[in-house]
């Protein structure tokens, strides 16, 4: 146990550093005049102007060493000081908090909710493979796999929010702003984790300590609830948190779709308008977020599997 | 069938789980649907600083100019009741409205007006290029602004949003501003950047009170979520709609369009330095190749939308009216090219000593339309034989393309209501040999520039129609720009809402004046 929090400890302060001078190198290498990008931001489409870019060049002195900003935000780092936003002159880090718990509560409930559908299904599909719900799961799962994200919140916009006018369209503020963003989210996630579920379900159930509890006594409950959830719960975690790592990185669109503030949009509009110190803070955070998830996983499976604590 | 129960439960224990995280989740209370007016609109804002998205807080109605501007382009009495200039057009005097307050509680005088004229001197804004030479305070309720030179824009310049009036306090010790308090009917209740802001009636506005408690501004990136927004009812004004969607939305009983002319213009920012672009004809063919009809029923879907100069006709000091409609005759373009030297090669594009006519149009992804609107020209222009090779990229690209001579040719589009008074705009694209960044870009004309110039201190109304008349034809002569087309606002209001009004100049919403039907 101790190793593997080591182990991760280091690989967080690897991560800070790597991403920090990744998204440094990146954004500075990229073509087209910084000063201008940072303007358009600031000041948008119809107030981007010559005169706009020089004051933001002089404000940032970006005509300064790169060598010089980086080495500025190193130090800052070590004094785990994220630096100001470019374009809304507001701390990185508050920025980042408010986009982050934002992105962080969507994917929670998503993960949650994609448990909700695929735990039952996959498991249900598992103990029958090749019967008939198995199979029009399968049909299911890969026909909501093939759909863009996005074309899967349409349709639930569509119909719960135009047609049933159940939930609101876009926003947030309420519990009943997260259901669709959330729904698209998880629907999208259990195709595929309910495979996983149920591959997971029938590799356990027809295991010879499976056999072996039944023949001993064990009734179908007892077995599955002692030998069978705790046996077949160990991809799916696993799984389950590279899902969520996945789902952090990648709700651009819904959240675009949704008008969520979430992470993946301000990075996204952070990026287009070259603000280094919040792509860098966000990267950051966001590779953070990474270990801490992958160390939370590896420590569950820990407890899970007596057979990693032996090794 | 003991497993199945089994399952059953753990689905079960699942949803109340899930149910229980949903409902503890702790989520802001905001006001409620009977009493809150909701605005969607494409807009993103960063922050509460007046030079930046200030905008959006002179339309949520939370902060006021000085001067106003109605929808037909007059100058109005904002938080200045009257203003006054000498006969050398230098000393301006400007009487302070009184008994206005702040949100804060403050009373509005001259040195807290003169207060946010000096932050927003320190910033960027329109009021840089204003010449003032000094400002001070008169008295409690006068304010004078002296200048360098005589400049008739000044009161036009203080309707911009980035001179609104805040309250000293507002301001933090580096002079941004933290939290807005100003002077508007409505005060800031939250701010959440980049997407939404609820403000609140305030009841000690000086003019007309709000009867709508709350309004909230939320921004809808995509054209489709915006629509879907008003099919739904839950915003109750949705602002720049997508064309694609306005025929499902006129089904909706429960929605009104409007549609309305706002000053800008979707326009081709040519260089005219450009050995392909530096004649006139050259110029006239790509304008006489576009089927601008075909853009405004087919992409943009408002007929009649064509545009024959770049200002349209709500600003009609600066438009023509004797000038006719832009008809495509590719015949008449063709023939003027080769007069020019070009032919067309094996693929059908023309050539001139062994160039072939192939320029880049850059535009932005900011307004949805452009990209499209880009690629018709695109096509449109192929059968010219010229090719144009489509980049769609930042906006800041155009005013840095300009100024370091990268740039060929720009799909833009230029609001010439940024200022009230379109001279502002004129100034900045034309003002000057050479143009501006989102004006002419290497055009030569001494007569255009002159007459510019001399309308800063034009005092006589027929004198400053007859130049302000000039200019406008020699543009749409020497095309610059080549003029596509006028831009029509497009909103969703719901039946539920009285009183709508659209304000052209995009400075306000009006809510005060407003209403919720039960």
């Amino acid at each position: 146990m101790k190793s593997i929090l080591l182990n991760r400890l280091i690989q967080a302060v690897m991560v800070a550093w790597g991403v920090g001078t990744l998204t440094f190198i990146f954004m500075r290498t990229l073509p087209g005049d910084m000063a201008y990008r940072i303007a358009a931001g600031r000041y948008g489409q119809d107030n981007v102007t010559a005169e706009a870019a020089e004051l933001v060049r002089q404000e940032l002195n970006l005509e300064s060493s790169p060598w010089l900003a980086y080495v500025n935000w190193l130090w800052d780092l070590v004094q785990l000081n994220l630096g100001t936003s470019l374009i809304s002159g507001a701390p990185v880090i508050h920025e980042v908090q408010h986009q982050l718990g934002h992105s962080l509560g969507l994917a929670f409930v998503a993960i949650l909710v994609s448990a909700m559908i695929a735990l039952p299904l996959g498991i249900l599909s598992g103990m029958r493979v090749g019967g008939l719900f198995d199979r029009c799961l399968l049909i299911l799962s890969a026909v909501l796999r093939a759909q863009p994200v996005f074309v899967i919140g349409l349709l639930l916009i569509l119909l719960f929010a135009v047609n049933w006018r159940i939930f609101p369209v876009a926003g947030f503020g309420t519990p009943a702003h997260i259901v669709l963003p959330a729904l698209a989210l998880a629907l999208v996630l259990a195709s595929v984790s309910s495979r996983v579920i149920r591959d997971s379900t029938h590799r356990v159930i027809h295991s010879s300590f499976y056999t072996f509890a039944r023949v001993k006594g064990l009734s179908a409950s007892q077995t599955f609830t002692r030998h069978g959830l705790r046996n077949l719960s160990v991809p799916v975690v696993a799984f389950m948190g590279i899902q969520l790592v996945g789902l952090i990185e990648g709700i651009v669109m819904v959240e675009s779709l949704f008008s969520w503030p979430g992470i993946g949009h301000g990075l996204a509009h952070a990026i287009f308008s070259r603000d280094v110190p919040m792509i860098q803070g966000t990267a950051l955070m966001m590779g953070l977020i990474f270990v801490c998830l992958n160390t939370v996983i590896d420590i569950a499976c820990y407890q899970l599997d007596p057979r990693g604590r032996l090794q | 069938m003991k497993t199945q129960r089994f399952l059953v439960k753990s689905c079960l224990a699942l949803l109340v789980s899930g149910a229980v995280f949903v409902s503890a989740h702790t989520f802001a209370q905001g006001p409620t649907k009977a009493n809150t007016l909701s605005i969607g609109g494409p807009f993103e804002f960063t922050s509460q600083e007046p030079s930046q998205q200030g905008y959006l807080f002179t339309r949520m109605q939370v902060a006021e100019t000085l001067v106003d501007v109605a929808p037909d382009g007059r100058l109005l009495p904002g938080l200045a009741e009257s203003w006054d200039v000498d006969t050398s057009g230098l000393i301006w005097q400007f009487k302070v409205r009184d008994g206005v307050v702040f949100h804060d509680g403050q009373s509005l005088d001259a040195s807290a007006v003169l207060n946010s004229i000096e932050q927003a001197l320190k910033k960027h804004g329109p009021l840089s290029q204003v010449p003032i030479a000094s400002l001070s305070a008169l008295s409690d309720q006068t304010l004078q602004i002296t200048l360098e030179q005589p400049y008739n824009l000044l009161p036009a310049v203080l309707a911009h949003y980035s001179t609104m009036i805040i309250s000293p306090k507002a301001y933090n010790s580096e002079g941004h501003v933290d939290q807005l308090l100003a002077t508007g009917p409505y005060q800031i209740d939250t701010v959440q950047p980049p997407h939404k802001v609820v403000v609140k009636r305030f009841d000690g506005y000086w003019g007309q009170v709000a009867s709508i408690e709350y309004a909230e501004y939320l921004t809808g990136h995509r054209g489709e979520s915006r629509s879907l927004q008003a099919r739904s009812g839950q915003a109750d004004i949705t602002l720049t709609l997508d064309p694609a969607s306005m025929n499902s939305l006129n089904r909706e009983r429960h929605l009104t369009l409007h549609s309305d002319l706002i000053p800008r213009s979707i326009l081709i920012k040519l260089n005219s330095g450009h050995p392909f672009l530096d004649h006139i004809d050259a110029r006239q063919a790509l304008s006489l190749a576009l089927d601008r009809t075909g853009i405004a029923n087919a992409i943009l879907r408002v007929p009649g939308s064509e545009a024959n100069q770049l200002v349209p006709s709500s600003l009609a000091a600066w438009h023509r009216q004797d000038l006719p409609p832009a008809a495509r005759d590719l015949q008449r373009a063709k023939a003027l090219l080769t007069e020019l030297g070009w032919q067309a090669g094996a693929d059908g594009v023309l050539v001139r000593e062994g160039e072939r006519f192939s320029l880049k149009l850059i535009t932005y992804a900011d307004r949805p339309e452009l990209t499209t609107v880009a690629t018709a020209i695109q096509a449109q222009l192929a059968e010219l034989g010229v090719e144009v090779k489509v980049e769609v990229t930042n906006s800041s690209a155009i005013p840095s393309g300009h100024q370091d001579g990268s740039l060929e040719m720009a799909l833009i589009a230029r609001n010439y209501g940024f200022i009230a008074d379109p001279l502002g705009v004129m100034i900045a694209d034309f003002g000057q040999l050479g143009g501006g960044d989102w004006g002419a870009m290497n055009w030569q004309n001494p007569e255009v520039v002159e007459l510019i110039t001399s309308l800063k201190v034009e005092q006589d109304t027929d004198a400053y129609l007859q130049k302000s008349q000039r200019v406008a034809e020699v543009l749409a002569q020497e095309l610059p720009l080549i003029p596509v087309t006028f831009y029509t606002q497009q909103t969703a209001v719901n039946t539920r809402v009285k009183h709508f009004r659209f304000d052209p100049f995009e400075r306000n919403y009006y809510v005060n004046e407003m209403e919720l039907s039960k």
